[in-house]
This record gives structure tokens, sequence and C-alpha cells, in this order.
């Protein structure tokens, strides 16, 4: 029998505000212990919770960029649940009126097809502290910095078919809000993170299978992973006659697999009610409004336009589209120049995003910023280096802040472009290799990129490979 | 709406709070009265009225979104049973 993967994403994007949702607190990353943490977060006897106008902007920035309904007047519910790192004893969340209604975005995937996975909602919600049991001998550790961390929950409907769907989805998400400027992505941090439901069905039945919700998915790779694991362990369960028990499971990395986290029997039973602390929520429409004045260009939007104004590729415009700073990069690199964009986007994605890799370094804090690269690539274009060479003087111009043509002039890597310089050149080649003469010339012609390399060398990089071909080849038939 | 003596433990599992044998069945009696006020008001026609979440015309203030508290972390533990290296330490609690 074959079987159809059904999934469905909840996502926890941490919110990338100053203070936290009900509390004037800082939400700054790595403090000490409970330093964060004040009487709101707490929930000590007596305190209020305010909301974050901050939060209510972001939300509807998401609304605003996934086409989704926005709920003028939303709710905040109490959900009820018992943990040391919960100290109210209730998670304030939304419940029936979530801030963003139903909504949808369009992802392409790796073969070049897109499919379009709708949202259902997006709510908002206080995170947890943090549990540690690895640092004290008999007790638990609690700290409550996090605690009342503003996170937008998304809920996407089970429309996803595969783990590659599943993972195009989390990477258009995570690439969205970190565009929008909502959430700075950050899945070490815990910043952005992943929850799947999932369940198989016999491929054309209609009705879905019992699923498994798998947590605890900090990454897209551990997603992926988890989602193949639980597939397969669903399948084999059903195909030996058993059936698949409802409940959360826990991905282990280290063993890749899921396992069964807690029961069902009394698990979902939260007993939701609306925060007698928080009346509704309004949004107006002005605020609507000016949220939507200030946006950024859309993904989507970014992307045609790379596309159709750059004549770039679809792989090209999203490999620098990933992130924002990369697709602001090569804007400025263009930014009053004359050669070929698609010039600039191997460059960034080739040269300078391996350089970047190996320094651990953001583009941000490129050494070579966009006016420099810009005036290297100038230079490729106009032919006084040569693309290899360029690397050369990109690698000498890493570290300070000597211009291209500085380090072209110092280190004298100028293209040789005058004919007899290289018929010069050729010609001792020709002279100390009589033997491979013979053979190309006897119809074993692989070997001109011998020649090549050997007068490549002699120039020491510089002679200008069009000339020097096309005059090897005269060269080598007539001598 | 009866309520069984079933539910009662299931609710105070549910909130945590120790009820004896004894007082199961006082206790049902006492949340099925309360239940039953509440479905007196099923009776009244709520056609055309739109739901609320709260009463009034209330709506939310907002604050700006900036950092208005201090580290107060030494006052704020002091009542605690027991804190170490800024952590409040409670039973251990595993997974």
């Amino acid at each position: 029998m074959s079987w159809e993967t059904v999934i469905g994403l909840e996502i926890h994007a941490q919110l990338a505000t100053r203070s936290k949702i009900f509390s004037g607190a800082s939400t700054a990353f790595g403090a000490e212990p409970n330093t964060q943490a004040s009487a709101v977060d707490l929930g000590l006897p007596g305190v209020l919770p305010v909301v974050n106008a901050g939060v209510v902007e972001m939300a509807v920035r998401f609304a605003l960029a996934t086409d989704a309904h926005i709920t003028q007047r939303s709710q905040f519910a109490r959900k009820n649940y018992f943990y040391p790192d919960l100290p109210k004893g209730y998670q304030i969340s939304q419940m029936a009126l979530p801030i963003v209604g139903e909504g949808a975005v369009t992802v392409s995937l790796p073969d070049g097809s897109e499919k379009t996975i709708n949202i259902t909602r997006a709510h908002l919600e206080e995170d947890a502290g943090k549990s540690v049991h690895d640092l004290f001998p008999d007790k638990t550790g609690i700290d409550l910095n996090r605690a009342g961390t503003p996170l937008l929950e998304i809920v996407s409907e089970p429309d996803m078919r595969s783990a590659e769907e599943a993972v195009a989805y989390a990477r258009y998400i995570h690439a969205l809000v970190r565009y929008i400027e909502i959430c700075d992505g950050n899945m070490q941090e815990g910043s952005f993170r992943c929850d799947a439901n999932i369940s198989v069905r016999p491929s054309g039945q209609s009705e879905f299978g019992t699923r498994a919700e798998i947590k605890n998915l900090n990454s897209f790779r551990f997603l992926e992973r988890a989602i193949l694991f639980e597939v397969e362990r669903q399948i084999e369960l059903l195909e030996d006659g058993h059936e698949v028990v409802q409940e959360t499971r826990l991905y282990d990395s280290e063993k890749d697999e899921t396992r069964s986290m807690r029961s069902k029997e009394e698990a979902n039973d939260y007993r939701y009610f609306p925060d007698p602390d928080l009346p509704p929520l309004v949004v107006e429409d002005a605020f609507i409004e000016q949220v939507r004045s200030n946006m950024p260009e859309l993904p989507k939007v970014r992307r045609t336009r790379f596309i159709e104004q750059y004549k770039l590729t679809p792989t090209d415009a999203d490999t620098l589209m990933a992130d924002r700073a990369t697709a602001e990069y090569f804007e400025a690199v263009l930014d009053g120049q004359k050669f070929a964009p698609k010039l600039a986007a191997n460059w960034i994605i080739g040269e300078l995003s391996g350089r970047l890799n190996k320094e651990n370094c953001d583009i941000e804090h490129a050494s070579v910023q966009p006016s420099r690269m810009a005036q290297l690539l100038a230079r490729i274009e106009d032919g006084t280096i040569s693309g290899k060479i360029g690397k050369q003087v990109f690698d000498e111009m890493w570290g300070n802040d000597a211009s291209a043509d500085d380090v072209i002039e110092k280190k004298g890597l100028k293209q040789i472009t005058d004919t007899s310089a290289i018929e010069a050149m050729i010609d001792e080649v020709i002279a100390a290799n009589p033997s491979q003469v013979a053979e190309y010339q006897g119809g074993k012609e692989k070997l001109l990129s011998f020649f090549v390399g050997a007068v490549m060398k002699a120039s020491k990089g510089k002679a200008n490979p069009g000339q020097l071909n096309q005059i090897l080849r005269e060269k080598l038939k007539s001598s | 709406m009866a309520l069984t003596t079933d539910d009662i433990k299931q609710i105070a599992h549910l909130a945590r709070v120790g009820v004896d044998e004894a007082s199961l069945e006082p206790l049902r009696a006492d949340l099925s009265t309360v239940l039953g006020l509440i479905e007196d008001l099923n009776a009244i026609d709520t056609k055309g009225v739109e739901p609320m979440a709260h009463p009034g015309n209330a709506q939310l203030r907002l604050r700006a979104d900036e950092v208005s508290e201090e580290n107060r972390r030494e006052a704020l533990q002091a009542p605690s049973p027991e804190t170490e290296q800024g952590y409040f330490l409670v039973p251990r609690v595993i997974e």
C-alpha cells in the first residue's frame, strides 16, 4: 500500500522587542539568571499585565506580509497548567480570538515548483521560563528571564505532504520574519522553534490519520530528520496492524529518533478562559495603515523584481534573498555600476559567502563592503584584471581598507593584454615542450589546457585568458 | 448539570488541590448547584447579542516598548524558600 504524509507546523517566533509582552523587563538574551524577571514575570500577587505596543505592531506586520485577516478585537486567554517555570500557573495566550486570522504564503520547492501553504492563525502569547536540571544535584533550578518574552505562534493548515515541503515552508517563514524585522530567527538561542504535527494515511483517502506532535525541532535539518523518522515509524505501525497513538513526541537528535514525551490522558485539558486582567485588544484601521506604510519590500515582491530587473535565475534570486542584508548588499554593489548583475550575484554567492562562512561573520560586518566590491567587479568588467586575479585582489582587500585599484597597482596585477608580450611567453613555452607540441599536433587536443596553464603560470596569472587561448591555438597549429 | 465524584477528583487534580474522600460528596453537591445556576442563564434568548469576552466597553491600553524594569533579583528572591547562584530551586522535575 502507498501512504501519503500530512504535516502541519506550529512555529514559535520570538518577537524582537526590547521589553517583554506584559512587563517592562528586558528580553536580552544571555543575562545572569533571574536578573530580567520582574514582579509581573514572577506572577507575584497584585501585579497586572500591561501589553507592549511593539508586540501588537509586529503581529500586524506579520498579518500584512501573509495576506492574513486581522482580528481588530482580539482577546487574551489563560491556558492553565502546572510547571515550575510557569510561576502563575497559567500562560497568557490567545484562544478564541487570535490577533492574526487566516492567511497564506506561496513557497518555492527545490524542484522549481510552487506551493501555497495556508496559515490557520497566528496568536500572541508569553514564553515560559527555563528549567535547569543538570546544575544542582537534587534540585531543579528555575531561571525566569525568558518568562514573559513575547511569542507569535504561527499555526499552518495540514497542507504539507513531505519533509521537503515542510522545510521549504519553515525556511520561508524564517526568512519572512527576519525580513519584516519581527524576529531575529536565531535558532540556537531558541528565537525560532518548530513543532510538527505529522500523520500518514493511505493514498487517496480523504480523512486524516491519527497525528503525533513532534517537539524540540530547533534546526531545519532536525525538522527534516524528525519527519522522515516519524513517517517511517507510523507506516511501520500501521502496516503491522497497530494504531498510531495521538501523543506528543520529542525528537532526539543524537539518536535520530522520536520518542513519546507524555501521555495524552490528562494533556490538552488547559481550561482556557478569557483573561479577566486583559480586556479586548483593539487594533484600529489607522494603526494598521500606519504599520503598512512602514513595511519593507516583501520577499515575494523583491524576488520577482530581482528576476525581472536583474535577469537573475530563480535559484540565484532565492540565494541572494535568503536574508535581507545579503539582498541589500547585492543592490548596493550594483548601485551606479555598469557591470552585469550576474557578475555581482556570482561574487556574492561564491567568493564573499565562502569568506563569510570561513570567518563566521555576517554580511553586515563583511570586511569588503559594497563600494569596494563594486570597484573590484568594475576592474574585472573592464578587463583590467581577470576573474581569477580578482580573487587574489579580493583576498588582499580583506581585513584592511585598500581599494581594488590600490591592490592591483601595488601588486602589479594588471592584466597583460599586450599581444606581443603574450606571444613571447607562448613562444618560450612551445620551445620548452617539443614533445607535448608533437602530441598535440598528433591529435591529443586536450593538451591545450597544459599549454594554457604553463603560459598562465609564466605570466603569473596575468595574461588575458581570451587572448592567450586564441594566440596559443594559432601558434600550436603553425609551429 | 450533575457532576460525579470522579469529576470532582479530576477537577481537584487539574487544579492541584488536595481533597479528602469525605469532602468529595459535599463538593459535588455544591458545584452541581453552581452549574445549575449557570444553566439557568441558558434559558435567556441571546440571539442578536454580540458575544463578548469581557463586560463593558473596556479595551486594552498599551505601553511603549521600553525597558523600564531594573534588576531587583535580590529583593524578589528574598521570600523564596531556596535559591542558589541566582536560580530559584524547586524539587527535581524530570520530564
